[in-house]
């Protein structure tokens, strides 16, 4: 197996399909601001999983680009944590969702730019920059409506007690990350965590928000085995390469 | 005669899509020249990941090369060293300002999560009394702001480091 393809594969679906479903906001935002602010955060999310893609197919070799990859594949390739194809319902749920997200991205970047491999250390690098903007972005709104009124307080304690089974599954490590730990090209994902749950902790005390007691956690997005919500983002997400293929505009 | 030189001179005649003010030299965006055999290699690095200004600038510069009898060119993308808002020229902000665009001040590193969002001054009446509506704009590159004395809404090129 080529770990680093399937690695580069994983970091790109967590862009991609959370950069759609933050699409699907677009004209429906609870204000125009965030209609805006949710969008420019989803074309970076997509702008990231292009370079990445690029890169992977270059990894591969076998003359594969960036939409290729991105639109040709079957739901079972898909290699995206569960907790961006969770569905947007309602803005809290989607904020609290990118929240949880973000405060994973941005030290895994930050590890990243470290990475014995160049160019997923420049990929890296760039991210890095925008992704500090998101979550300072997702982590205000948390606290603004965790310690709000009753009703958003209530709705995204709720986001959260859905949501918490699918933290873990972000920390998932297998043969590939040891393969590419050997080689430093990625890093210890306890530390991450460890930096995650930190910096999800004060967030959560300050929205006055509480993690919840039942521990399970969900896990198959990085086997690619998918919750039911995958195959519909696809569904959409691929028609027009679908239906019509090699299409160009 | 076509020298590299003459190549970064005529990038100066290159605009920004998104702030038409803006050459992309003034944009920091070039990062290198090189010929190679017979061809002219030019790189350059995006603002934002997913900067949808990006392929229409690597258009424009290969039309504004061709009006100069320079074919034989290619763009290329580089993402390292990442792009940051220290690379905007001195007369790039000047010209953002006088557009009505407030250009990036110093700003604390964003790792610091709660920090206030930065003084800028409004482009317009040079107030600084003024308000951050959103940190994400009309583009990727900047935030709105709103000033509290003669009332204008303005974007803000926000600094990203």
């Amino acid at each position: 197996m080529n770990t680093l393809f399937e690695y580069l594969v994983r970091l790109g679906d967590d862009s991609l399909i959370l950069g759609h479903r933050l699409s699907e906001w677009c004209g429906h935002g609870p204000i125009l601001e965030e209609d805006i602010a949710m969008t420019n955060i989803a074309l970076d999310l997509v702008g990231q999983a292009t370079s990445i893609f690029k890169y992977a197919g270059e990894v591969e070799d076998k003359g594969r680009n960036e939409d290729d990859i991105a639109f040709l594949r079957f739901d079972k390739d898909y290699k995206n944590a569960l907790l961006v194809e969770q569905p947007n319902e309602d803005f809290g749920v989607t904020m609290m969702r990118q929240f949880l997200f973000d405060a994973f991205r941005k030290p895994l970047f930050e590890q990243l730019t470290k990475s014995s491999d160049k160019h997923l250390a420049a990929i890296a690098e760039k991210s890095l920059k925008e992704t500090k903007y998101h979550l300072k972005h997702s982590a205000e709104w948390v606290i603004r409506l965790g310690d709000g009124t009753e009703e958003s307080h209530g709705r995204v304690q709720d986001a959260l007690n859905t949501l918490w089974r699918y933290t873990d599954e972000l920390f998932f490590s297998n043969e590939v990350d040891a393969d590419l730990r050997s080689k430093g090209i990625v890093f210890s994902s306890e530390e991450l965590k460890a930096t995650w749950s930190e910096m999800v902790k004060e967030v959560l005390a300050q929205a006055t928000l509480s993690i919840p007691d039942n521990g399970w956690q969900h896990d198959g997005g990085r086997k690619g085995l998918h919750s039911e919500h995958l195959g519909y983002i696809l569904a959409e997400l691929q028609y027009m390469q679908r239906a019509y293929p090699g299409m160009e505009w | 005669m076509v020298n590299k030189e003459r190549i970064w001179d005529l990038m100066e005649e290159v605009f920004d899509p998104e702030v038409p003010v803006l050459t992309i030299m003034d944009l920091g965006i070039v990062r290198d020249v090189v010929q190679i055999d017979d061809y002219w290699k030019i790189s350059i690095t995006p603002t934002y990941s997913g900067c949808p200004a990006m392929k229409t600038i690597e258009d424009d510069i290969i039309e504004k090369l061709g009006e100069y009898g320079i074919e034989n060119v290619s763009v290329e993308l580089v993402l390292s060293p990442a792009w940051t808002t220290d690379w905007l020229t001195e007369s790039g902000k000047k010209k953002l300002k006088e557009y009505g665009i407030a250009p990036p001040v110093d700003e604390v590193d964003k790792s610091v999560l709660f920090a206030d969002p930065p003084i800028v001054p409004c482009p317009r009446c040079d107030s600084k009394n003024t308000k951050m509506i959103s940190q994400f704009g009309s583009t990727a590159c900047k935030a709105h702001y709103q000033c509290q004395e003669c009332l204008e809404p303005f974007d803000y090129f926000k600094c990203l480091k």
